[in-house]
């Protein structure tokens, strides 16, 4: 499978990573050989096979419904690059 | 009642889907142990799970699950043993993973029903194509500050339940009843609270038009985060007329996110939202499989609550009341444990008049809850018993509730304080009776002459000369008697 510039650029803004347009062309190359690796997988034969979801036969563990997180706003807001208040603060967003 | 719309070219009619995201009850967040009530100082219910930080790992709530599980089956849905947890990616200022963690292809709930109880007494179902779990992202506050928006993770991570129609419904009308069952459902269940002004219920409409008498589904456009019923009417309203405009100019529609602006009651397209569509869902790889039992299943069944329709059939069947009473009724759990309080062993349909009539314009009166009524069910029984062994009159008994609802007090209490208990001494309504027809002679022998309608009016001066309290029907006999003979 091979990807052409558009679909590399349409991925590039979905993931919010910048890409000058003189890089499109190498990554769509880099991008399709990984995607032509990964479609060896598809000539196994998988009819009738069950999703396997883990190599230990293991469900999903559930926790009990009680508070043992939080009351922490100092830790939470410790690494932000701007808060105000108590608050994370961003560029405004709104429409 | 078809609802059709007249456009220029011909009768156009609205399809709509609604997907509603009601916030799970549960005490600490569907995957981190911070807490969801509402309210509290910013970013003080937040664990690194909800904040993103790197590292950390989500681990499902037990509750939360159940309480899918509960809403599935008031929805008469199929509950799916295996369900997954997947990625749905998108940026967002209050989303801090960069993804939400939702459901995609294999839902906890599958297909279910809800009934619409229309005005008129009958039903119509609408199908649910699916109910599933996500977490809920942060909350932004646009108007502290200039140039910047606050950002508050309290909600980022609590439960909710997406709840998604078949696009069956036909009407802004309908919509609105759809939403109303489902929050009455809900309620019953203790599922979600079904507050809309705080956001723990919320809507997106898929709105779509079509010629009256096809049944293809044209390009639909979707209303996002409507947050009180009469706005989604408005906005289903403004949205199918916006569509068939610009079919009937030649031009087309393009799917696309709107918001729904409640002041100029229009919708606007969302730019920010063009590329959203394309969310890359893929199974989270940090969540194995949700595999539940079927005893789990049967152990939550056994406790469901009797939900708003079975108590409605129960309630017409039982109390002999109709459909819309019925309904009214049962629209709350609250409402309906009131009317069997005060319909126990006593009238049921005198009741239902009572409760439906001056106790809950009462209500509405001075404002108070059903949780806090103006007058209690015991009371009002109380009351009820009053007129039943000829205390009071029906006329005596309205102007008894009325000093219930304004002092708090019982109703014998207010009998005994007041005096108005209905006189039923034959001596002193003789006496009366004697009185009014010594003072109109005239009027009397209007009535012998065949003028019968006039006793009317001697029923009205006797019970005015009583101060309302004698019996109005031992006044009747009476004066049946005397004038007539």
């Amino acid at each position: 499978m091979s990807l052409d510039k558009a679909t590399v650029r349409n991925i590039a803004n979905l993931a919010r990573i910048e890409i000058r347009d003189e890089d499109l062309d190498h990554l769509a190359g880099e991008l399709s050989n990984i995607m032509t690796f990964v479609e060896q997988l598809s000539e196994v034969n998988t009819d009738g096979i069950e999703p396997m979801t883990s190599v230990a036969a293991m469900t999903l563990p559930l926790r009990k419904d009680v508070i043992t997180d939080g009351g922490q706003p100092e830790a939470v807001l410790l690494n932000a690059p701007e808060a105000e208040d108590g608050f994370f603060t961003v560029p405004k967003v709104v429409e | 009642m078809a609802y059709i719309i007249q456009g220029e070219t011909g009768d156009w009619e609205v399809v709509i889907g609604l997907e509603v995201h009601a916030q799970v009850i549960s005490h600490s967040k569907l995957f981190s142990g911070a807490a969801t009530e509402f309210g509290a100082e910013p970013n003080t219910q937040v664990s690194f799970v909800d904040a993103g930080f790197p590292g950390m790992l989500p681990v499902i709530n037990e509750v939360c699950v159940a309480q899918a599980v509960k809403t599935g089956l008031g929805l008469k849905a199929r509950i799916n043993l295996t369900s997954v947890f997947a990625r749905k990616n998108y940026f967002y200022a209050d989303l801090p993973q960069g993804y939400q963690i939702s459901q995609f292809d294999k839902p906890i709930v599958g297909e279910g029903e809800v009934i619409l109880d229309l005005p008129d007494g009958s039903t119509r179902t609408v199908g649910i194509e699916r109910l599933h779990l996500e977490q809920d992202a942060g909350k932004s506050i646009h108007d502290m500050h200039p140039s910047k928006s606050f950002i508050d993770l309290n909600r980022s991570g609590v439960a909710l339940m997406e709840i998604v129609s078949k696009p069956d419904l036909r009407s802004p009308e309908e919509a609105g009843l759809y939403l109303t069952k489902l929050r009455s459902i809900l309620r019953y269940l203790e599922t979600c609270d079904g507050n809309m002004q705080e956001g723990s219920m919320r809507c997106d409409a898929n709105v779509s038009v079509r010629p009256v008498g096809s049944t293809e589904l044209r390009t639909r456009c979707e209303i996002k985060n409507v947050n009180s019923i009469r706005y989604v009417q408005q906005a289903i309203e403004f949205e199918a007329r916006r569509h068939i405009d610009v079919y009937e100019t030649g031009g087309t529609i393009s799917q696309e996110t709107r918001l729904f602006d409640s002041i100029k009651v229009e919708t606007r397209s969302m730019r920010s939202k063009e590329q959203a569509h394309d969310y890359r869902y893929f199974p989270d790889p940090d969540l194995l499989p949700l595999v539940i039992a079927q005893d789990f299943v049967d152990g939550i069944k056994a406790g469901l609550p009797e939900l708003p329709d079975a108590k409605k059939t129960r309630f017409m069947a039982e109390y002999g009341l109709n459909a819309y009473d019925a309904g009214v009724l049962v629209a709350e759990r609250i409402s309906a444990e009131f009317f069997e309080t005060v319909a126990k062993g006593r009238d049921a349909k005198i009741a239902c008049n009572w409760v439906m009539g001056d106790f809950f314009a009462a209500l509405n009166a001075t404002g108070k809850t059903m949780e806090n009524p103006p007058v209690s069910a015991k009371d009002l029984g109380a009351l009820i018993d009053l007129i039943g062994d000829g205390t009071l009159s029906g006329r005596l008994a309205k102007d008894v509730f009325a000093l219930m609802v304004e002092t708090g007090k019982a109703p014998g209490v207010l009998v005994e304080e007041k005096g108005l208990k209905q006189v039923t001494d034959t001596g002193a309504i003789e006496a009366a009776v004697d009185a009014v027809i010594a003072a109109n002679p005239d009027k009397v022998q209007q009535v012998k002459d065949g003028k019968t309608t006039l006793l009317g009016w001697f029923v009205g001066q006797v019970m005015k000369a009583t101060q309302g309290k004698a019996n109005p029907a031992m006044v009747n006999e009476m004066l049946s008697k005397k004038v007539l003979g």
